[in-house]
């Protein structure tokens, strides 16, 4: 003990240092993370405790910075597309389809009706993966082992269906200046409509062993409580806006592609805790299969990629163009503006899990540190796409 | 040399090879369970079904470099990993597992019993407080306030099975059970069961109450900074104490060694087994609870109800003896 005795005053960098200057003299100064099992990935949260009591949290960005706005200056558009795949892992197909929209909207490319449905039935059942990974994770948080590899199970049939047009199981970079890369087979819609009721048959048993589970209710009703109110002041959209009774969905706000054309419905919760969050969540599961089995139903025959489609070489148009779409975790928007030259001169890209992420330090203050992992989760965070 | 001495002596050998190779034995238990119920296989590439899987991994941990942190206490820091696990073995001594067939014939076993599992929380404590880390602070301080609240409705659950068999003696308190399930105490002391198995999960720190290593919590909560044999022993320790705890509701509860047909010694490890399989099974079903959940469990729940279990069975035993009396 003694031969490091100075070592609480050097120890610490930057962050910590002026974190605990603010800090009460008998309280606990704690790193979560960047390293640390529930916080999915490289988030570090410095949180001052008492106890278990916290009293104030931060959370410090930046671990998983890889530059993709500025990539995105160095590429031409058609070669920015595999960087969309790798900003949010959990719903790569969502981020290609927010830029690809924003450069079509840019150039006035009309995509083909049947690129639509199969954007649409692709996206869907990406968003399916990406909540059935945060449900498990999630349980994971919570202390219980067994849920994520159920979860796992599901999902590993969603990515045995979108690796057939897809050619990828995470990181996808499957649409196209103009529509999408490869049409869905007949062996490949023939999946998807198995997979359909088979998962549906999956979500009551979800119900019955894990929702209505006495401990896991008890864990996340009533737990990290966020108001409408304070959603919008951060720009919280998605789930976790949902789950605070906001009716707020792109798909149906602005509405694009043929969301306006199918029945489904936007579930909110005015439970505004933890158990809104996931009720919402579990369905919008059953809503995308919704989605989805309308559109096979309705997909016409045709093109996949419109006529003339750009090469990897093509410049983009002088001008503006902003697009959003619905994600896993909320509104994901670009904004590119070119000046006419070979690469796209500014793209900005408008990551959920940052807003929704910025509300984790006032809706945790003054919960204990286990009710703070409970709704670090129920944020629903992929740090990737938070850091960009 | 007494006979008595010789005899505490190959039972303490005894005891330490069973509880090494029982701790063997959980562990591939612990993993192909709860690869089944996660439907995988669990391990399966050592040794037919796996069954050599631990012995590689005992070996693993053996093998591996010793490490402690800079500014831990280093005394402290390696006396707890012993300290889990020596007291353990002595909890073993007393427990009978057939008619006669026990180490230490001493007709306070309970007793021995339950001071001996109150030392465990202390291993915990010096464990987490001495590897001067945070995580194994919080741990430390998690696991004090746990044992010490589950130890009382523990302690109140067996003493009224104590009332009424009228023993402390653990070969008396089986003999008093008969052979058949009707005949056991589980019939008189429905929920001194209950409480007892409910608060022993706390007193070993087993999912859903394993809050003093609660990983998503904690990262591993008072054992963080333990690698090697400083874990294994952790480890160890924590199936020994989940064997003792099973093998005393067998006693107390589920008629010791009685059993038609078997021989006693199988159907004590039999009924062992069962409640073990028990435990494995609440950890990989259920959530973990929350720290102040798992205390009003405690406080408002297990404890009153330990408490009007106590009386009402103390009332009912002065009752009988009264009545024996009268006649």
């Amino acid at each position: 003990m003694t031969r490091y005795a100075d070592m609480d005053q050097v120890a610490g960098d930057f962050y910590t240092n002026n974190f605990a200057k603010t800090a009460k003299e008998s309280s606990l100064i704690l790193n979560l993370g960047p390293q640390h099992p529930s916080t999915h990935g490289v988030l570090r949260v410095i949180v001052e405790m008492d106890g278990e009591y916290i009293l104030r949290a931060e959370p410090v960005l930046g671990y998983l910075h890889r530059m993709h706005e500025k990539m995105a200056e160095v590429k031409t558009a058609a070669q920015f597309i595999p960087n969309m795949g790798r900003v949010d892992y959990g719903h790569a197909l969502a981020w290609n389809w927010a830029f690809l929209g924003a450069v079509e909207k840019l150039a006035g490319i009309e995509v083909p009706e049947r690129a639509e449905y199969v954007r649409t039935i692709t996206c869907e059942l990406n968003r399916i993966a990406s909540h059935l990974l945060w449900w498990g994770a999630y349980l994971l948080d919570l202390g219980a082992f067994t849920p994520i590899m159920y979860a796992f199970d599901d999902r590993e049939k969603v990515l045995d269906i979108l690796q057939m047009p897809t050619g990828s199981r995470l990181t996808y970079s499957y649409y196209r200046i103009g529509g999408v890369a490869l049409d869905l087979s007949e062996d490949c819609l023939r999946s998807i409509r198995e997979f359909i009721p088979w998962m549906r048959s999956r979500l009551p048993m979800y119900k019955d062993l894990v929702s209505d589970n006495i401990i896991l209710r008890k864990r996340i009703e009533g737990v990290g409580v966020i108001e409408p109110e304070l959603c919008r002041r951060y720009g919280a959209t998605g789930p976790v806006a949902r789950g605070s009774g906001i009716n707020y969905d792109v798909r149906r706000a602005e509405p694009y592609s043929v969301y306006p054309k199918v029945d489904f419905i936007v579930p909110t919760s005015e439970l505004k805790d933890a158990r809104g969050r996931y009720d919402v969540r579990m369905i919008e599961i059953e809503q995308s299969l919704r989605i989805i089995e309308q559109c096979v139903e309705q997909m016409p025959e045709g093109d996949i990629l419109v006529k003339g489609a750009p090469k990897p070489s093509w410049k983009a148009p002088k001008g503006e163009a902003y697009f959003a779409v619905e994600g896993g975790r909320g509104k994901i928007g670009v904004y590119v503006a070119s000046d006419g030259g070979k690469n796209i001169y500014r793209t900005k890209l408008r990551a959920p899990g940052y807003s929704n992420l910025s509300l984790f330090a006032e809706v945790s203050s003054g919960t204990i540190l286990a009710d703070a992992v409970a709704i670090l989760g129920s944020l629903d965070l992929i740090i990737p796409e938070i850091d960009r | 040399m007494p006979a008595e001495l010789i005899r505490i002596l190959i039972g303490l050998v005894a005891v330490a090879v069973s509880v090494g190779l029982i701790g063997l034995v959980m562990v591939w238990v612990e993993r192909k369970v709860a690869g089944h119920v996660q439907r995988r296989p669990g391990p399966y590439e050592v040794g037919p079904y796996g069954l050599l899987q631990p012995l590689a991994d005992a070996l693993k941990l053996v093998g591996k470099q010793l490490f402690m942190p800079d500014n831990a206490d280093p005394i402290l820091f390696w006396l707890a990993p012993v300290l889990s696990f020596l007291p353990v073995l002595l909890l073993f001594l007393p427990l009978p597992l057939g008619d006669g067939l026990f180490t230490l014939d001493v007709n306070l076993g309970l007793l021995l019993i339950l001071a001996f599992s109150g030392l465990a929380v202390l291993s915990l404590l010096l464990g987490g407080w001495a590897s001067n880390n945070k995580y194994g602070l919080l741990g430390a301080a998690r696991a004090v306030a746990q044992s010490v609240a589950y130890e009382i409705p523990l302690l109140l659950s067996v003493l009224a099975v104590a009332f009424v068999s009228g023993s402390l003696d653990l070969a008396t308190v089986v003999k008093e059970q008969g052979t058949w399930p009707w005949n056991w105490n589980i019939m008189t002391q429905p929920l001194a069961f209950l409480i007892y198995i409910v608060s022993a999960l706390g007193e070993t720190n087993r999912a859903p109450f394993d809050l003093p290593e609660a990983e998503s919590e904690l990262t591993a909560g008072f054992h963080t900074e333990y690698s090697g044999m400083g874990f294994g022993l952790f480890f160890l320790a924590e199936y020994a104490n989940m064997v003792v705890v099973c093998s005393v509701a067998t006693v107390l509860f589920l008629g010791g060694w009685h059993g038609p047909v078997l021989p006693g010694p199988v159907w004590f490890v039999l009924k062992v087994s069962l409640l073990m399989l028990l435990l494995v099974f609440f950890r990989w079903t259920y959530p973990r609870v929350r720290f102040d959940q798992l205390l009003n469990i405690n406080w408002k729940w297990l404890m009153p109800l330990a408490v009007a279990n106590l009386m009402l069975t103390a009332f009912f035993v002065k009752l009988a003896q009264y009545a024996v009396v009268k006649m």
